[in-house]
């Protein structure tokens, strides 16, 4: 491998003497050169204590996750609030509240690539690598529910000693099959993405760990125009494959609900709803996770305020979509005549779960409208805090879809009010913990962002035609 | 680790030239490529917009290859489908047929993608000849730029058209930044860093330790009780019928009835009310507790439409949506619902259809343990009505609504 001593590594080392070596402009003699120092620098410099602050408190919470596991894993599921009627609960609504994170990520390198958006560039591969990170989170949950977690192989058609067979015709068995896809689709896109900036960490590494640890995940990567015409292909054919798995993923999901019979699940606006909630709520997510980012690691000179705004537009406008299906169902509940479906919704309103309904609709349909405000999409705080407010939004969509329907079916007589134990909060809030643990290991060790994608939109990367342009 | 080495000196790889721009990079390599060389490529941080023609790259055919991993992965989900559920574990959900498309679909559609997705990185990988852990152009410091900020270009000596001179003064046309000689690489270890190795078979032997105990623990026995994974689902806090119960003095958990007690509801003393009887002969009024009015028909109404109507149809006529079905299945061993407007039913007493209710007949179950007391005489009074007007005639019909009738 190219053992190279950079300039740019040696200026690093100088920087980390004084003030945050992760922030200040980049410097560099040119246009490509400050991109990979301003992005590679972020692993070689020793990181801000806002970064060691940060990684503490999450490992805290991950450890909290371990422990809730644990104790589950020892005594059962009991040690949760669920109980008939309400026999899904924070599970599920786990589940499926970091799925729907997880489809930002995908959508914005592959959508926005088919699109040809390029400020996609500055943003995909930390919106990829939360997308991995939530959906690791997310395929926590169904594996731990089913109350036998030695199990769940079940779930795959394994030949096994019982002759049985996973049942296809069941939507949760095609969640099995979507998450799955989903995961491992997303996971080479990310890689597949990383790997020559891998190759530019690996060439100016300046220690020998670093040197063979990207040099291996490079797998000898040296940029030659042969195999990124065949990369760049791969690169197309994924985002084209990824496209609708995308839209696949959360209408499987919605299927879980859609496929069965009742009041409040039973809809065909489900698969359409879930997925624009899901884009919604990841944008959110991205918007969170990266005005931290930028402000305290120094990347707010390649993720702009412009990347921000537009953000903040896709948030509206998911938001408006998904407040139109709030409407909608409700609209359905009555056009239906059914006196299930149409007690469903009123109870939504008014009944025992109404804070919950109307902490949703303040989350996700009010709080957006602040957007329409020009200045106050450029304003990157009041972006953070719209993204947890519509995170926290979003949990509680699912929250209100899983838990008030179960809580009140067609048997008043069978009718339950579930509520929460404290395992219930603290798996919760540990894969909270497991989710920033592995964010911020990756904004340490890993390219936060795709240098070579950001380098091949800068107007210096255009060949000028004609005799002249080189010198 | 001793490798074996050539001996002499070092042999000429080719020549590479440094360049600071695309675009320079691009001119360049349209020089070569109209040179006619063969074995040569260029190097460059990203993806450069135009680069393949003048360097001459051809389409590469991995399109055609995820297209065949496509259709494998089609083909795969539909075989897995079809004979997972339909051949060799047939299974029986609510008589649906065994292999359905539409509830094949979603994962027709998943497996095509993964196997789509996993074959195109893959194919990039192999075609690509990556990994590729050694190049000769390593040994230049210069080099590590490639994937920084400088642009590179590289011809080898084994091209035929290679000549040292002539190819040397082709590149220096082109103005590049740096122009080199690319030597064969005699210093740097041939292999593996040793702890990597032993790393790695470290892992691969740890790798095997759960698949040995799997296979011990399938071939041998033990006396020990299982394992309870789960002990609060295992061992539940409750009373199970048969169990034993340390609380009272017979062990039973199951109680038996205490003598001479009646359980809620089930007093039975009213002849007439509770048999259908008076005086030992079925009752051929409705019971005097029971007021017979127009609340009472249209309760009778419902609960008929709820538990007699699938079968003896919403007129009582026997056509039922139950008895059509299976007529329109030619089911042999059906035996149609009685008609209750015609016949012999007409002339039965009211106490012997509430007790027929309550008790079931021929093929009919009981439905006592369903339809209450009262509400059985209601579904009697309705009947009656209904055998009314199965038999009605223009003169039951009042005066003045005869007109919308002929």
């Amino acid at each position: 491998m190219a053992a190279v001593a950079q300039p740019g590594a040696t200026t690093v080392v100088q920087q980390s003497a004084g003030g945050n070596p992760w922030a200040g402009p980049p410097e560099g003699e040119n246009v490509f050169g400050m991109i990979t120092q301003n992005v590679s620098r972020l692993t070689e410099a020793k990181p801000p204590r806002a970064w060691y602050v940060a990684f503490a408190i999450a490992l805290a919470l991950l450890t909290m996750f371990g422990l809730s596991l644990a104790y589950l894993f020892y005594t059962g599921i009991g040690v949760w609030g669920n109980m008939v009627p309400v026999a899904w609960c924070f599970d599920i609504v786990n589940f499926v509240f970091w799925v729907g994170i997880g489809h930002a990520g995908t959508l914005i390198s592959a959508i926005l690539y088919l699109l040809r958006q390029d400020w996609r560039t500055a943003i995909n591969r930390a919106a990829e690598a939360m997308t991995i990170f939530a959906v690791v989170c997310a395929a926590i949950f169904p594996g731990i529910h089913i109350g036998r977690p030695w199990l769940p192989y079940w779930m795959f058609p394994i030949p096994n000693q019982m002759g049985m067979w996973p049942q296809f015709r069941s939507p949760l068995e095609w969640d099995v099959f979507a998450v799955g896809t989903y995961a491992t689709v997303s996971l080479l896109f990310w890689y597949m993405g990383m790997i020559p900036d891998f190759a530019t960490f690996r060439d100016r590494s300046t220690t020998k760990i670093r040197r063979i640890a990207y040099g291996i995940v490079a797998m000898g990567w040296r940029g030659s125009s042969r195999q990124w015409h065949r990369y760049e292909r791969a690169y197309l054919l994924l985002a084209a494959l990824a496209t609708p798995l995308v839209l696949s993923v959360h209408s499987v999901v919605s299927f879980d609900f859609a496929t069965s019979q009742l009041p409040g699940w039973h809809t065909t606006i489900f698969p359409p709803y879930f997925v624009a909630g899901a884009i919604f709520g990841g944008f959110a997510m991205v918007v969170t996770l990266l005005v931290p980012a930028r402000q305290f690691f120094g990347l707010k000179y390649i993720i702009t305020l412009r990347h921000i705004e537009l953000m903040t537009k896709v948030i509206l406008g998911t938001g408006m979509l998904v407040g139109y299906a709030y409407g909608m169902e409700f609209f359905i509940a009555w056009y239906s005549g059914s006196l299930y479906e149409g007690f469903t919704f009123i109870n939504r309103l008014f009944g025992p779960y109404a804070w919950a309904y109307w902490t949703m609709i303040f989350c996700n349909v009010v709080a957006p409208q602040i957007f329409w405000s020009r200045k106050m999409r450029r304003n990157v705080w009041v972006a953070f805090a719209v993204g947890v407010i519509v995170n926290v939004g979003m949990w509680f969509e699912r929250f209100v879809i899983i838990g008030t329907s179960l809580a009140r079916d067609f048997l008043p007589s069978s009718w339950g009010y579930y509520v929460p134990t404290p395992t219930d909060y603290t798996t919760l809030g540990g894969s909270f913990g497991l989710f920033f643990t592995l964010f911020l290991l990756f904004c340490r060790y890993l390219p936060t962002v795709a240098m070579a994608e950001v380098k091949a939109i800068m107007p210096e990367a255009h060949v000028q035609h004609g005799h002249g342009g080189a010198h | 680790m001793a490798a074996h080495r050539p001996e002499g000196p070092p042999k000429l790889l080719g020549v590479v030239a440094e360049y600071e721009t695309p675009t320079a990079l691009v001119h360049a390599a349209e020089k070569v490529r109209d040179a006619g060389f063969q074995h040569w490529d260029t190097y460059t941080p990203f993806p450069i917009h135009g680069i393949d023609p003048a360097m001459g790259i051809r389409p590469t055919r991995l399109p055609w290859i995820v297209l065949c991993a496509g259709l494998t992965g089609l083909t795969t989900a539909a075989l897995l489908q079809w004979w997972t559920n339909a051949v060799d574990y047939p299974w029986v959900i609510s008589g649906k047929p065994f292999l359905s498309i539409p509830a094949s679909v979603p994962v027709y559609f998943e497996l095509t993608v993964l196997f789509s997705a996993l074959t195109a990185l893959g194919a990039m990988i192999v075609i690509n000849g990556l990994p590729e852990p050694h190049h000769p152009l390593d040994l230049k410091e210069r080099f590590g730029r490639a994937t920084d900020d400088r642009f590179f270009l590289y011809i080898q000596a084994r091209d035929p058209k290679f000549d040292e001179s002539a190819t040397r003064a082709l590149l220096e046309s082109t103005h590049p930044e740096d122009l080199d000689d690319v030597m064969e690489d005699q210093s740097s270890p041939a292999g593996l860093p040793r702890p990597l190795v032993i790393g790695l078979a470290a892992l691969v032997c740890a790798a095997i330790v759960p698949f040995v105990l799997f296979v011990q623990a399938r071939q041998t026995m033990t006396d020990q009780p299982r394992i309870h994974m789960v002990p609060d689902m295992d061992f539940q806090l409750k009373y199970k019928t048969q169990k034993a119960s340390a609380f009272f003095a017979d062990g039973r958990t199951v109680r038996p009835q205490e003598p001479a007690t009646i359980a809620v509801g089930q007093l039975d003393e009213d002849e007439h009310l509770h048999h259908g009887r008076v005086e030992g002969e079925y009752a051929r009024t409705f019971p005097s507790a029971l007021p017979v009015d127009e609340a009472a028909m249209k309760r009778g109404q419902t609960q008929y439409d709820i538990f007699c109507a699938p079968c003896h149809g919403l007129s009582g006529a026997g056509d039922g949506i139950v008895s059509r079905r299976a007529q329109d299945k030619e089911q042999s061993m059906w035996v149609p619902p009685t008609n209750l407007t015609q016949g012999y039913l007409r002339r039965m007493p009211v106490g012997q259809m509430y007790e027929l209710i309550g008790k079931g007949v021929r093929n009919m179950p009981a439905y006592g343990p369903q339809i209450s007391i009262e509400d059985r005489w209601r579904i009697v009074l309705y009947v009656r009505a209904l055998q009314r007007a199965g038999n009605a005639t223009i003169e039951d019909v009042p005066a003045a609504e005869r007109g919308g009738l002929n």
